[in-house]
């Protein structure tokens, strides 16, 4: 299991925790990240202004991959989602591949091919790694933990770019990720909703309310954290978190945490490896209740 | 009140030749795409039933320099249960470079843009940003943005998101 790790834009700089624990986790899994220098944006901002643009950007970092022979793993949801879209468009389109060769070949010296495939990290958890491997991992009991999944929207959806492998209205991989650690994954209402992001930088205000709709069913349902598996939804639920308290005059105070954390909690690597610290919101309560106070 | 005489007729065709826009036709306005859209559920500004139908009318001026049709947050929840396969996330996208050919760009795009040109990412990755990388035991990161640059100058993008604000 050897992949090209791709953080794209956010990662590196905002989510050193993510980056973190995903190594350490894939590590402990047996997945191999190679890192490519010379990746870079995913294509993702700019396919709304211009997509043929976009299209060019994800096709240079796929023959970055190909290059290499290797399939891409991406931490990001948006990136997961550009990526493969771009990679199946290509596939699929000869007249639209032909285009963007034409542009590649001229500009960069590049060509894409379609040799490679694109996959979220917890889909190559669930997929390539799977849970009973996972499950043997596991010597953390978590089972005192009530936590809330967050799937956000680039990880299932558009399904058909993803070939249709998980129901959008019904997703389960993420619950069972969650779950193969002994945490109870809770269900509530409106638990596939977006959390907003994607309007941040255009209409803060109604990201934020779309975010504190959130935030308050999963506080109704009285989970500890939220689990989620993207940087653009941390940056809603946990850097956004104080603003919306602020907004709506309420106070939530949830831990947001990224899957591998979990999972990293629940295989016995330190909280310290997992980059608990980077947290913004403080993790202490959550660690202390499953944690033997001595190597906390 | 809507004037039949200031409708631009062929904007729905407009629309279809439009990568993403092909299905524009197909909408015979139900209202699924609007009941579950997250970002209706919060501002009454966004309803994409009503975009749709502004553009089928050929209310070409109304859409495209309107501020509603960026409020998608391309959940692709609508895309996912319309019936007639409008595929609407990637008619908004459609409808959106549209809007960026005729010179509406939100200004937070154009700042992207800079990022992108400058960096080849959103986010600056330079001494300090590689520092803390270190710290952790993360490799560094090298930026590439002359890739980036040059790709952005080719679509001539750049160009097209800095005129006319």
């Amino acid at each position: 299991m050897k992949y090209a790790l791709f953080l794209g834009c956010t990662i590196p700089v905002r989510s050193l925790n993510y980056e973190l624990s995903a190594r350490r986790v894939a590590e402990a899994l047996g997945i191999e990240f190679f890192d490519i220098n010379g990746f870079e944006c995913c294509g993702y901002p700019v396919k709304t202004l211009d997509q043929h643009t976009a299209l060019l950007l994800a096709a240079r970092n796929l023959c970055l991959a190909e290059e290499r022979g290797l399939n891409i793993c991406a931490l990001c949801s948006a990136c997961t989602g550009t990526l493969a879209e771009a990679n199946r468009e290509l596939r699929e389109n000869p007249k639209l591949r032909s285009r963007v060769n034409n542009d590649l070949n001229a500009t960069l010296g590049k060509s894409y091919r379609g040799t490679v495939e694109v996959k979220h990290f917890a889909r190559v958890l669930f997929q390539d790694v799977g849970l009973e491997k996972i499950r043997e991992r596991v010597h953390t009991d978590l089972s005192s933990l009530q936590l809330a999944a967050h799937y956000g929207c680039h990880y299932l959806k558009p399904s058909h770019i993803y070939d249709h492998i998980e129901d959008p209205e019904q997703p389960h991989t993420l619950d069972d990720l969650i779950e193969v650690t002994g945490a109870k994954s809770l269900v509530f209402e409106g638990r596939n909703r977006c959390c907003g992001g994607g309007v941040l930088a255009v209409d803060e205000a109604v990201a934020l309310a779309m975010s504190r709709e959130k935030l308050d069913r999963v506080v109704a349902a009285q989970a500890e954290a939220i689990v989620l598996i993207c940087p653009f939804c941390d940056i809603m639920y946990e850097y956004s978190q104080r603003k919306i308290e602020k907004t709506f005059n309420t106070r939530y105070g949830l831990p947001v945490l990224y899957l591998p954390q979990l999972l990293g909690l629940a295989m016995g690597i330190s909280p310290d490896d997992l980059a608990f610290r980077l947290n913004r919101i403080k993790t202490k309560d959550l660690l202390d209740k499953v944690t033997p106070p001595e190597e906390t | 009140m809507i004037k039949i005489s200031e409708l631009d007729h062929d904007f729905k065709h407009e629309i279809a030749r439009e990568p993403g826009g092909e299905h524009i036709k197909r909408c015979f306005s139900c209202g699924t795409c609007t009941a579950g859209c997250p970002v209706r559920e919060v501002t009454d500004r966004y309803n994409p039933r009503k975009i749709i139908r502004m553009a089928l009318l050929g209310m070409r001026k109304e859409v495209l320099s309107s501020d509603f049709i960026w409020l998608c947050s391309a959940c692709y929840t609508c895309y996912e249960r319309c019936p007639q396969d409008v595929r609407i996330t990637d008619l908004m996208t459609a409808i959106k470079n549209i809007a960026v050919r005729e010179g509406h760009t939100p200004p937070p795009f154009t700042t992207q843009i800079d990022l992108l040109k400058e960096h080849g990412r959103l986010y600056e990755i330079g001494e300090f940003e590689n520092q803390k990388r270190v710290d952790l035991g993360l490799p560094e990161i090298k930026e590439n943005a002359e890739e980036i640059q040059t790709l952005l100058s080719t679509t001539g993008i750049e160009k097209r998101v800095a005129s006319r604000k």
